[in-house]
């Protein structure tokens, strides 16, 4: 009766993940699409470059302060929309930037389709896998650490070497956080599928602005 | 970068060091540890994303 009762607890277990993992994907899929929206929204009005910044520190604001106390509730879905929508608003205006370049446009879109073969190839291989991979945590909030007190220096040093290597170190580390954050949703670790959404669509967003720099400096544009 | 767009960037990223510190103690001192052929799994597909950004690199060059 204890191995029936186990089996079906256990059975609960996986329906349970499964749900939360369809869930982030749905949702990831819906918040992608309204930020590519948003993002051709603000390319149309040919916003400046520092509407960038103000997104991503309002959206930043939001994710921290708001969103953790609106994730257990319907409101949580909204809000991670207007985040999304800003962060994508954001990136209108650095993708202008990029289109006035001569090789802009292939750039943008070597950009995308890297971004679209890592997450693919990272969130496949962790679902596959039989490893646990939430033992990078404290590897990854170090990294994590050490990039923004980098960053911090670069912006009143502004070195390109410095900034390539802060965006190299980025892609390994949002791609870690690919596989740390699939990898809790699998264990079932991470049940929310509104903050396990939050979590993954930066690490792309992150992946894409990165290699769009790298991709950006290293074509000699 | 203007002077007060460089102070507001700074000022974002010193309050995500303060927002991320107790996430970053919590792991270092309570997160689960890798187990024998743990990091060999997970640096597998990282130098697969070196290997593929290099690649990436050369195509737009």
């Amino acid at each position: 009766m204890a191995n029936h009762y186990s089996v079906a607890q256990s059975a609960q277990g996986v329906l349970e993940t499964n749900k939360v993992l369809k869930n982030t994907y749905l949702l990831l899929a819906a918040t992608l699409g309204f930020s590519a929206v948003t993002a051709m929204l603000s390319m149309a009005l040919a916003m400046p470059s520092w509407v960038y910044l103000v997104s991503v520190i309002g959206a930043m604001v939001l994710g921290i302060f708001v969103l953790p106390r609106t994730a257990q509730s319907a409101a949580g879905v909204g809000m991670i929309f207007l985040i999304t929508g800003m962060l994508g608003f954001g990136l209108g205006s650095i993708l202008s930037m990029y289109l006035a370049l001569p090789n802009g446009p292939g750039i943008i879109a070597t950009a995308f389709g890297g971004t679209a073969v890592i997450f693919l190839g990272l969130s496949g291989y962790a679902l596959m896998s039989k490893t646990d991979f939430s033992f990078m945590g404290g590897f990854l909030f170090a990294g994590m650490m050490v990039v923004f007190v980098a960053m911090l220096a670069n912006i009143f040093f502004s070195m390109p070497a410095l900034s390539l290597a802060i965006s190299g170190a980025i892609i390994m580390l949002m791609s870690g956080f690919i596989l740390f954050d699939t990898s809790r949703i699998k264990s079932g670790a991470e049940t929310n599928y509104i903050m396990a959404t939050y979590g993954i669509y930066l690490s792309i967003f992150n992946i894409f602005i990165s290699l769009l720099q790298i991709l950006g400096i290293m074509s000699d544009d | 970068m203007e002077l007060f767009l460089k102070i507001a960037a700074a000022a974002a990223i010193i309050m995500l060091l303060f927002y991320m510190w107790p996430a970053f103690r919590t792991w270092q001192e309570n997160g689960p540890k890798a187990e024998k052929g743990d990091w060999q799994a997970a640096l597998l597909p990282l130098a697969a994303v070196v290997g593929f950004v290099v690649f990436l690199i050369l195509m737009v060059r």
